[in-house]
């Protein structure tokens, strides 16, 4: 057989690609398997967030750590709450000391007491992952290890994100952080495994007031649905052009 | 059980051993892109300056670059791995660092990373093997006979790196010699496309209100060009040093050599010193014009960005930056009777002022909340307590500075890039 350099380069170029693509790269998966992983079509994940009801008990961020397996007493957190007092002379004071988790006790915020009297307005907001239905975490992400379901929720797999911290960075609500054990990005899920199953999200379920609610946005009889139709809600930050969809109503122009 | 771990002190946030917060800043922000982050966009510059560099000799011809192009070639090759360093020892997750290559998500900046890195590493490493074959086939035919195992070795080595083709008849060396200036020019706008695009990743983060501009690559590539030039010209002025150093030794202070020498030297160090000031003055004014922009259009996030910038980052940017970085060696070039040593000193602190911009723009980027009511400061690492702050803090900056040189004299061993005085 007559092997000439240039035909032998050519076919071993071609045995070394040929050899470098692992087989256990494709993988074939059940009809069943493929829909669970693009999620329901007929739904789209939607939250809700009465910040009239929110006490800054702290109940849903000690259920969203617990739950999600974010470490107790690191101060990275999948939701948390915020809380803004604005005093007469116009000025916001705003604190969220471990994310709000171990509620709001004591009347101090950033180290002192602001006088009752000089109090205009006080209220807490509870904060998680948009889930936007234009989300610049996906964008960014280099290997697309973070992604949009059908059902709106983005997701990360943790078997497959690098921990470039791209989408840490391009997120505007600063929702994402590096999960200390997985090292890997991280971020509230809506508490994906739990509302595909029919459950409630556990910040929802844990919430002792009706603060937070979660629900399918395409069906018009959902309470979620109705109240964002029927009611005056707003996002927060829409100039980025996300379009989150965790709703908020009472959201004050101080809230950042 | 993680509760147990962090009760336990083992477990720690990625950030929280560098960053001092500030007033109200969301829980889960900290400092996530330090100082090797600083380091990337730094690195690639340096590469395709000296790239860039090398090509003008190939291709345009600059007889007086024959010198530098082999040392600019063969030195733009041991930085290149160590462009990628900086993103690999960022990684959480390194081992992962090739999915980048084979599960690309095309509209994310930094997957092209992959496909424009590969493409500049192949397109280096080939017009490297055009330069030296001739060298390689001569070595192997040299080393024929020799006793010795590192003989041998050697031998083998360069008869591997030939490839095969041990044509050195004169169609063929001047084939080489086509195929380096082809390879030499599709290399400059590759060489501008690598670093252009670091600054689109930096440019493209809407969520942050210092990096976020459409004028970020340009300023990414005029600063790179900056930088790449400068630091030719400064080790060009090394090498002509020493070159004068031993002429001097040899032939004593007053032959004719050294003062020729001393001439050529001086004369190549003007003339691309006119056009270090042209790309310093556009980059320059494209910051400014930038800065100008953003305090006249004062959107929402100008009242924090001015407070970081005119406040808490003013020595940084204005003295460290602006100042010693950009002013002071702009005057001390345009000043009459130029000297060697006054252009060192400029070209000394241009280096200075470029890694400035990119620390600035980096860490500057992430000294703000994006509540835009707090602070976040980064305290880098000096003596490392674990991976993380050694990997992100000065073990891992000087980690990063040192390997290109290690490299450059491993690669030297195989295709000396230093014979001036033949």
């Amino acid at each position: 057989m007559k092997c000439s350099r240039r035909s032998f380069l050519k076919k071993g170029l071609g045995s070394a690609v040929a050899a470098s693509l692992p087989l256990s790269s494709f993988k074939f998966l059940s009809p069943a398997e493929a829909r669970a992983a693009v999620g329901d079509p007929a739904v789209r994940w939607g939250f809700l967030v009465n910040t009239y009801k929110c006490v800054g008990c702290g109940m849903c961020v000690k259920a969203c750590k617990k739950e999600n397996g974010v470490p107790y007493d690191l101060p990275i957190t999948r939701t948390w709450v915020e809380r803004y007092v604005i005093t007469s002379d116009g000025e916001d004071h705003i604190d969220s000391p471990a994310g709000g988790r171990d509620g709001y006790t004591s009347p101090k915020i950033e180290g002192k007491d602001i006088p009752a009297e000089e109090i205009t307005k006080a209220f807490f907001v509870p904060k998680l992952c948009n889930q936007c239905a234009n989300p610049a975490c996906v964008q960014v992400c280099p290997v697309g290890a973070t992604f949009q379901t059908e059902d709106g929720v983005v997701l990360i797999d943790r078997t497959w994100c690098i921990g470039c911290g791209y989408c840490i960075m391009a997120c505007p609500y600063g929702v994402r952080f590096f999960h200390p054990v997985y090292k890997v990005a991280d971020k509230c899920t809506f508490c994906y495994h739990r509302i595909t199953k029919g459950m409630k999200s556990a910040c929802v379920q844990a919430c002792p007031f009706g603060a937070r609610q979660i629900g399918n946005l395409k069906d018009p009889d959902d309470p979620v649905t109705k109240a964002i139709l029927t009611e005056r809600v707003a996002v927060l930050k829409d100039e980025y052009g996300t379009k989150p969809q965790v709703f908020y109503i009472g959201l004050d122009e101080n809230v950042r | 059980m993680l509760d147990q771990l962090a009760t336990n002190g083992h477990l720690i946030a990625h950030g929280m051993d560098w960053t001092i917060k500030e007033g109200f800043v969301y829980p889960n922000e900290f400092i996530y892109w330090s100082i090797q982050i600083v380091l990337y966009p730094y690195m690639t510059g340096l590469v395709a300056g000296a790239f860039v560099l090398s090509s003008l000799y190939h291709v345009f011809g600059q007889q007086d670059l024959k010198d530098m192009a082999r040392f600019s070639l063969v030195f733009s090759l041991a930085l290149l791995p160590v462009a990628m360093m900086p993103l690999l020892m960022h990684l959480q997750q390194p081992l992962r660092g090739m999915e980048v290559l084979f599960t690309p998500h095309f509209t994310s900046a930094i997957s092209a990373f992959g496909i424009v890195f590969t493409t500049y590493a192949i397109i280096v490493l080939s017009e490297i093997w055009f330069v030296y074959r001739t060298h390689f086939v001569e070595q192997a035919r040299a080393l024929k006979g020799k006793a010795g195992i590192a003989n041998s070795f050697m031998r083998g080595l360069f008869i591997v790196l030939s490839l095969g083709a041990w044509d050195l008849g004169e169609a063929a060396v001047a084939k080489d010699k086509k195929a380096i200036k082809i390879l030499a020019g599709i290399g400059i706008p590759v060489a501008c496309f690598l670093h252009g695009y670091a600054g689109f990743i930096f440019g493209s983060v809407k969520a942050n209100a210092l990096w976020m501009s459409p004028l970020m690559p340009v300023i990414f590539i005029m600063s790179a060009v900056v930088s790449g030039i400068a630091l030719c010209m400064l080790v060009y002025i090394i090498i002509m040093e020493w070159k004068k150093f031993t002429t001097t030794l040899a032939k004593g202070r007053g032959d004719e050599s050294v003062q020729l020498i001393k001439g050529a030297e001086l004369d190549l160090i003007l003339k691309t010193s006119r056009y270090l000031i042209g790309f310093l003055i556009a980059a320059i004014t494209l910051e400014l014009l930038d800065l100008i922009f953003r305090g006249y259009t004062a959107m929402k996030s100008w009242d924090i960005l001015r407070s970081v910038m005119y406040g808490k980052d003013f020595f940084n940017i204005f003295v460290l930056q602006y100042g010693f970085g950009n002013l002071i060696p702009f005057i001390l070039l345009i000043l009459p009777r130029l000297t060697i040593r006054r252009t060192a000193l400029a070209l000394v602190l241009i280096l200075f002022g470029v890694f400035m911009m990119r620390w600035n723009v980096v860490i500057g980027g992430q000294a703000f909340s994006l509540s835009f009511d707090g602070y976040m400061h980064y305290v880098m690492p000096i003596i490392p307590h674990n991976i993380e702050t050694f990997k992100e803090g000065l073990g891992g900056a000087l980690l990063v500075g040192i390997t290109p040189f290690v490299l450059f004299w491993l690669i030297n061993k195989v295709t000396p890039s230093l014979r001036f005085n033949s």
